[in-house]
């Protein structure tokens, strides 16, 4: 389910491409809002990934949100290493953020 | 005014388990249905529901619909239609086995049949020892409820605009309502949908409060195009909110963890429950628990930096107890909160969870309203189901189980009603122009530029001032301050302006939209909840401690023009059985 429209753009990161995204990182699940939409925000986040890491994020976004949600709180792992080291990473820059 | 519109037998707005179920009834008719979801389908909220599905299979301890019914009208604090509790309870049954066959993995016992399980609220006998009435698919029912009503939506070729925001309701020329005017989000440019018959069903409004469980897509865009139809909405002030939420995040902490021994204090390390409930301390009513927090903050006694949430104490308990009976716990908390629960107290604050009220329909969907010859005209060709609709099944108050019940019975049965209702009236209705540019100006409004306040500043304040004033807190000195703040607000927000006016995946302008959504809808609330002079279910009021059947068992009708409130009896009377008459709720 990954939107062709949404394939980073390799130059850089586009006021396009976070405005796309941010309505992709709206889930049925309010524990996701939490975690993708400050991930898109911070400086240290979306925008600080190569373009294949930002590849991999916007494939992250096509999963299903229970999928997501058993992933982030350690319910299962994901089969998909990248996205094991991906759901690491948004954890530990939205904490960072916290504190 | 040149815009594209396309033409259905039936438009449905909202994509969760509702509309989902309505669409597929539709379609597997022959009817030609749209369904238009801000998001794409199965990212809808019907996702987050875990509990599971309220049905008297009695597959696990003896059961009947009956009994179903007198704790689901206990449970509504005698405020519910007992008319159309007795139509839910029973439907319960079919809706349960129809979504089996359609593919939905529900639990098994061994002997193959659905697994039930114990619930609060549900009892056998009227009354008497436990009933295990919940039917679910492991923890991931409303995951699996909607990933199967998708698929099965998609075979039957339902036509899906997915990402298109619905901005309101339109009418013909007889004042007839004849679909919506929708927002394509990727291109931000308007479509007209026609239809013969439309479909509310787009779910609560949990964002209209600072702290929800709801995720933000929850903005009560049904509830608010229907008052800015003229519409009223029913029994708003009923809002049932759980006491401990992760304070700033709204995520749920279960009540098991009070359950299993843990507790809550304040900045001082003082167990204040205590002094609210001696006796039944952090296991009192969710309503007392909730506004002892409340209370402790206003009064200065709040921890952290702000001193704006309590603390919710469980590391006496010890990391095995936690991670065995208290699954996710510790993860919400570290993730959420900062906070290990095993070495640290966790911030907690009431989240507002389920709304009861909403857009008043009768049983079969279809949405009434006082008009000449009575309180419940039925408004021909519209319609709502799930959280944003009031059939009214939960009454003041709503039990476990039952809301996903509440979707998918009315989901069900609104559909089946839209294909007699479709069939009865095949003639295309034509939109009124004038109809059509009262819908657009919601829309163009934020091209004007210039000097105002930005929309999303006015958000966080009005939220907070919903938490504040109409939350669970609810005095008439508190609500009516509220009111005054909330009136400005509205008034401030009619100059708010946009910085962005890119029109692809322009969310700022969305944004705009649903706050536009959420302040009708808040208001709704607020008023409605200052009017009601009484405590009922969900509506705690110290001023007014007692239920008062006498003058307040009558459902609230607010309407936005004005902020006029209306009142309509509660339909006491059952379809078959004796009426279930009010006495002192006790559990």
């Amino acid at each position: 389910m990954i939107d062709p429209t949404l394939i980073p753009d390799p130059d850089g990161v586009t006021d396009e491409e976070i405005r796309r995204l941010r309505w992709q990182c709206r889930r049925g699940m309010l524990e996701l809002d939490h975690l993708l939409l400050p991930f898109l925000d911070r400086s240290e986040g979306y925008r600080a990934l190569d373009p294949a890491r930002r590849a991999e994020f916007v494939a992250l976004l096509g999963e299903q949100d229970q999928d997501l949600s058993n992933w982030f709180m350690s319910r299962r792992v994901p089969e998909d290493p990248r996205f094991h080291h991906l759901i690491q990473h948004i954890l530990a820059v939205v904490a960072a953020d916290r504190s | 005014m040149s815009i594209p519109t396309r033409h259905f037998d039936a438009l449905i707005i909202g994509a969760g388990g509702a509309g989902l179920n309505a669409a597929l009834q539709l379609a597997g008719a022959e009817t030609s249905v749209a369904v238009v979801s801000k998001v794409f389908p199965t990212r809808s909220h019907t996702v987050a529901a875990q509990g599971g599905v309220n049905a008297a299979l009695a597959n696990v301890l003896p059961d009947n619909w009956h009994w179903h019914m007198f704790d689901t009208v206990k449970g509504s604090d005698y405020l519910g239609d007992q008319d159309a509790i007795e139509f839910m309870c029973r439907e319960a049954i079919p809706t349960v086995y129809e979504l089996e066959h359609a593919g939905v993995p529900f639990s098994r016992l061994d002997n193959g049949k659905i697994y039930q399980r114990a619930f609060g609220g549900q009892s056998q006998d009227f009354g008497g020892d436990q009933a295990a009435r919940t039917c679910a698919a492991a923890d991931r029912t409303g995951h699996a409820i909607l990933h199967t009503l998708y698929q099965q939506n998609i075979r039957a070729k339902t036509h899906f605009f997915d990402e298109y925001f619905a901005l309101d309701l339109v009418r013909d020329k007889e004042g007839t309502i004849c679909g919506a005017l929708v927002l394509e989000i990727e291109t931000g440019e308007p479509l007209l949908i026609e239809a013969k018959a439309t479909l509310l069903a787009t779910g609560g409004c949990g964002q209209v409060f600072r702290t929800t469980s709801n995720a933000h897509i929850n903005t009560g865009d049904g509830c608010a195009m229907t008052l800015r139809a003229g519409i009223p909405l029913m029994d708003m002030e009923f809002y049932q909110f759980h006491p401990t939420g992760i304070a700033g995040k709204g995520l749920l902490i279960t009540e098991g963890v009070r359950g299993e021994g843990g507790f809550l204090v304040n900045q001082d390390g003082e167990r204040f429950m205590e002094r609210y409930a001696p006796r039944a301390k952090d296991l009192a009513s969710r309503d007392v628990v909730a506004r002892s927090i409340v209370t402790e903050v206003k009064e200065g006694r709040g921890a952290g930096e702000h001193a704006d949430y309590v603390l919710l104490k469980l590391d006496h308990l010890g990391a095995d107890v936690i991670d065995k009976r208290l699954p996710g716990i510790r993860e919400s908390s570290r993730i959420f909160a900062g906070a290990d629960p095993v070495r640290e107290p966790i911030p907690v604050f009431p989240t507002a969870h389920y709304q009861m009220g909403g857009i008043p329909t009768d049983r079969f969907g279809r949405v009434v309203m006082p008009a000449r010859y009575g309180s419940e005209e039925v408004i021909a060709g519209l319609y709502a189901a799930g959280e944003c609709a009031c059939a009214s099944v939960h009454g003041a108050n709503r039990l476990g189980g039952n809301s996903l019940l509440d979707i998918l019975v009315f989901g069900r049965l609104a559909g089946k009603d839209i294909i007699d209702y479709v069939r009865a009236n095949p003639h295309r209705r034509e939109t009124d122009p004038a109809s059509l540019e009262q819908a657009m100006a919601r829309l163009t409004r934020w091209e004007y530029t210039g000097d105002g306040v930005p929309a999303h500043q006015l958000k966080a304040e009005f939220r907070k001032c919903m938490e504040d004033h109409a939350g669970v807190f609810r005095t008439e000195e508190v609500m009516a301050e509220g009111y005054g703040k909330l009136c400005e607000l509205r008034e401030r927000f009619k100059d708010a302006r946009l910085a962005d006016q890119s029109k692809v995946f322009n969310t700022a302008r969305i944004e705009a939209l649903e706050l536009e959504n959420l302040i009708d809808v808040g208001l709704a609330i607020a008023v409605s909840a200052l009017n009601r002079k009484e405590s009922r279910g969900a509506h705690s009021r110290p001023d007014y401690p007692l239920r008062d059947d006498v003058n307040w068992m009558k459902h609230s009708l607010y309407y936005r023009d004005g902020d006029r409130m209306d009142y309509k009896p509660v339909r006491t009377k059952p379809l078959t059985v004796e009426s279930f008459p009010p006495k002192e709720r006790v559990y």
